[in-house]
């Protein structure tokens, strides 16, 4: 298809989900009611790590209002020495996460819970629980698990042959670093620390759950996998997947933090107990306290290079805690740092370690922006040793198509390169900075993931559209669907209508993460669509009885081509849909497949930053981000992609940090404290949408969501050492570390 | 503890309910009245997204008891549309692509509206102050802005 001729793909289409949403008419979980009713609420670890003697709930069952009450001898039991592993997560941590059994691992890690009239009866009750522990001494940050005296959380998890709280290891290797150390002529070595943030999705979780005498099941949660949410749920309280229908309801924000359950297993069997459907909101203290964040760190990180700028070897060291269960995003950390570029010799080490902290759960890249974060400062103190300009240095460096990456893969077509060279060519990259101003530069790298996906394309009796999808739609991936369905068919946008089904209505589809669902939805939407045309083709051969083969389908109607062309009207898809059933019956077609062939993704940014030495505040005071965004199917969503993820990371580098106090429980569990950006800190944040097609993608998709997270970490390091001279090696950059070290 | 009985207006529709001492608006709007498009997503005044005005004033409905609403004038992001037809910040917002999982959506359209009712000429800075307030996690409000921008010109073209 010639790229000038298209009228639905690269529009700012309006997004099918737009007018619900601004009307307040959108159904979040926390919406959703049901006849009959009632509330459930947790109870949650008073202590950062201890084991559970006994739970006596008698006396919350015998408080007025209360219909039942669940504690984790209602779940499936797991034994801790066998893995029940589902995609990423292992069911054993999953089971234990969303109620205790041996232990409580961090405070706030739920033990019981009740439904009851109302909330208050509910959490009246939870007091009424009674809870014997035997407290142990806990382990909050990395130094302290793996020091080696330290408290151990799981006793069968061994490393180097003893207990320990390193729970994983993971490398990469290329070359030999030894070698390519000594043909290096400057050599830096760094270390890195960086606090556990939080998605800071502002929907907290919230579901309603029904479940019927003979166990039929019907969940409506807020969830980035409505199948993830069906099979964990499964799992967890042992009633068949074929008995549980989850519907996916409206997501107010998940950024990889609603990739797992909490509440659904717990509401399921507290609705099973009782008999009448349970409704279960976290509040935002719950939130930030027992779900999320994603880890902390502390990585070393080693970069050689010759004189004239090529890199001889490159080494990384990452530590990532993982909270009370093992599962630390070492990969994203050790797996993408070193992607960018063509490096001969190189090793990474990744280390999960576990530690009394709520569980972690994926944010946006998970890992990436982490081992971004110290390659790229590094490599920026590297520029300066070589007094080269840190993007030319780069570009020198920067892996193309055929360069073999660090983390096995031999890259494809690629737009790395082309990242650079459009931030070197923007008007940013010249601008004028004043006194106490400074900028800094880093590029971005993230896997990107295809996986399973369905879709099914019914043409309505009008001659309409209605496609169904089973992917959470977080992003805008409705808007972007519209678009490609409508150009296939040729015919209108508002004659498409984009749905997510629920788990009884739509084939297995994999969950929203890993910037996977416009990839792999396309995919199975296009299959679906150009199957739909076939059958139309079919039924227009049967009308005017000639050969399918000598019909095309072009802007929306069937037309005879070759020999027959011109001898009958076209027949629109509307006159189509009306002879449907005698040419054939009702009109529509399905695909699922496991999708491959996504291709990762590559970004430099480039960021200013106004220092206010008074007051330690670092401003941003302009941003501009390019990516190679493969095709942007709708560019104002691929932008609002860029922009979200930019300022997440500019949240993380500059503000935001969990921080625990000396009883091991979380400081600042709310948005008071806990400060994600807002408006009045932030300019525009200006977009390069770099257009290299994904060759084994019919529309040339990549994935955009992840990889706009990865950069901002570290270019706004580098530009405030750019600004005032001082190099930060610990993040966040707030404004009480930032004067002191001013005045140092 | 007597419920107690209020009476009030919520988008220009007389509405009587009963609340507890302790119930705030949004506890009312969302658990009593259905009407679920004010969101809940801190409950502590912080992030926006129950947005109400109250008498014409701006406030976070999760800081406002519900029995202090007796005779007051309540509007929501319900009453923003008018028989059937977008208010032109609902229409901006859509056409610029500012707003992405929406749960910030309502509150953030309800404090823009109550910024352009008394500004209709803001520039990006009282725009990016007005809504400090309301927190948005997914846009790094830059077309949120932009959209409200576009309201104030288009608010200005029509006056």
């Amino acid at each position: 298809m010639n790229e000038m001729d298209n009228k639905w793909i690269g529009k700012n289409t309006i997004r099918p989900d737009g007018a619900d949403k601004v009307t307040g008419r959108a159904e979040y979980a926390a919406d959703t009611i049901m006849p009959g009713m009632i509330w459930g609420k947790v109870l949650r670890s008073p202590h950062p790590h201890a084991t559970i003697k006994s739970i006596n709930t008698k006396k919350a069952e015998e408080l007025d209002g209360v219909f039942s009450v669940a504690t984790s001898a209602d779940c499936i039991d797991f034994p801790v020495d066998t893995p029940v592993i589902l995609g990423i997560q292992d069911i054993r941590w999953m089971a234990r996460n969303v109620l205790a059994k041996e232990k409580v691992l961090f405070h706030g890690h739920p033990i019981a819970a009740v439904a009851a009239r109302t909330e208050e009866i509910a959490e009246k009750a939870c007091e009424l629980i009674e809870v014997e522990y035997d407290v142990h001494p806990w382990a909050i940050d990395i130094d302290d698990a793996i020091k080696p005296d330290a408290p151990i959380l799981h006793d069968f998890i061994k490393f180097d042959g003893r207990p320990s709280n390193i729970a994983g290891t993971l490398e990469h290797k290329k070359g030999n670093v030894e070698e390519g150390f000594k043909d290096a002529d400057i050599i830096i070595e760094k270390e890195f620390e960086t606090a556990a943030v939080h998605q800071g999705y502002l929907e907290t979780h919230a579901c309603l759950v029904s479940v019927s005498p003979d166990d039929k099941t019907t969940i409506w949660s807020s969830s980035q996998g409505q199948f993830m949410v069906r099979a964990m749920t499964s799992f967890i309280t042992g009633i068949p997947q074929s008995s549980i229908r989850a519907i996916p309801a409206e997501i107010g924000g998940g950024f990889g933090g609603k990739t797992i359950v909490y509440l659904e297993p717990v509401a399921t069997i507290l609705s099973k107990k009782s008999g009448r459907p349970v409704k279960m909101v976290m509040t935002r203290e719950e939130v930030m306290r027992a779900s999320g964040p994603t880890s902390a760190s502390k990585s070393r990180v080693k970069i050689g290079a010759t004189n004239n700028g090529k890199i001889t070897a490159a080494q990384g060291t990452f530590y990532l805690q993982a909270g009370a269960f093992p599962g630390a995003p070492i990969r994203g950390a050790a797996g993408c740092c070193l992607a960018p570029y063509d490096i001969p010799n190189a090793h990474t080490f990744g280390y999960d370690v576990v530690s009394n902290r709520s569980k972690v759960a994926a944010y946006r890249a998970p890992g990436a922006p982490i081992g971004a974060y110290a390659v790229e400062c590094v490599l920026d103190e590297v520029a300066e040793a070589l007094k080269m300009c840190p993007l030319e240095f780069r570009l020198k460096n920067a892996a193309k198509e055929g360069t073999k990456a660090v983390h096995g893969p031999t890259y494809p077509v690629m737009g790395y390169v082309e990242t650079l060279e459009a931030c070197l060519s923007h008007p940013h990259y010249k601008a004028p900075l004043k006194k106490l101003q400074g900028r800094g530069y880093a590029s971005g790298f993230w896997f990107n993931a295809g996986g399973e996906s369905s879709a099914q394309v019914n043409i309505t009796e009008d001659g309409n559209v209605v496609v169904t999808t089973g992917h959470p739609d977080i992003g805008g991936s409705r808007a972007s669907i519209a678009n490609i369905t409508a150009e296939l068919l040729g015919i209108d946008i508002n004659r498409v209508s984009v749905i997510i089904g629920d788990t009884a209505t739509i084939g297995f589809s994999n969950l929203t993460g890993g910037s996977r669902v416009l990839f792999a939805s396309a995919l199975v939407v296009t299959e679906s669509t150009n199957q739909v045309i076939d059958i139309l083709k079919d039924r227009a051969s049967k009308i005017w009885n000639i050969d399918k083969e000598a019909i095309e389908w072009e802007n929306g109607e069937a037309r005879p081509a070759g020999d027959n062309a011109g001898k009958f009207k076209p027949l629109s898809l509307v006159e189509l849909a009306e002879k449907a059933t005698p040419t054939g019956g009702p009109i529509g077609a399905g695909h699922q497949v496991n999708t491959v062939g996504a291709e990762g993704g590559f970004a430099t940014h480039i960021c200013d930053v106004e220092v206010d030495v008074e007051l330690g505040i670092a401003r941003i005071i302009r941003y501009t981000a390019a990516q190679d965004v493969g095709k942007a199917i709708h560019p104002a969503y691929v932008e609002g992609q860029l922009q979200g993820g930019v300022v997440q990371g500019i949240g993380w580098a500059l503000n935001e940090e969990y921080i625990y106090n000396k009883e091991g429980k979380l400081d600042n569990p709310g948005f008071l404290d806990y400060r994600i950006p807002v408006c009045s800190d932030l300019p525009m944040i200006d977009t390069i949408l770099v257009e290299v097609p994904n060759p084994k993608h019919p529309q040339g998709v990549r994935g955009v969501g992840e990889v706009p997270i990865v950069p901002p970490l570290s270019a706004i390091a580098n530009a405030i050492y750019n600004a005032i001279g001082t190099r930060f090696y610990s993040l966040p950059m707030s404004p009480p570390k930032v004067l002191e070290k001013i005045s140092d | 503890m007597a419920k107690i009985q209020v009476k009030t207006k919520i988008n220009g529709e007389e509405t009587e309910f009963l609340c507890q001492p302790y119930d705030t608006v949004l506890d009312v709007l969302r658990r009593d009245l259905n009407m679920t498009g004010t969101k809940e997503v801190c409950s502590t005044g912080d992030c926006g997204a129950c947005s109400i005005t109250l008498d014409g004033r701006l406030v976070c409905s999760c800081l406002v008891l519900a029995a202090e609403t007796e005779d007051k004038d309540i509007e929501t992001i319900e009453g923003m549309a008018k028989n059937g037809k977008f208010n032109v910040l609902q229409k901006t917002f859509l056409e610029h692509a500012a707003l992405q999982c929406g749960i910030c959506t309502p509150g953030m359209l309800v404090a823009a509206k109550s910024l352009l009712e008394k500004n209709k000429n803001p520039t990006e800075t009282e725009i990016r102050y007005w809504l400090a307030g309301n927190l948005c996690r997914c846009t790094g409000y830059d077309k949120i802005v932009k959209a409200v921008q576009a309201a104030a010109e288009e608010i200005r073209e029509n006056a």
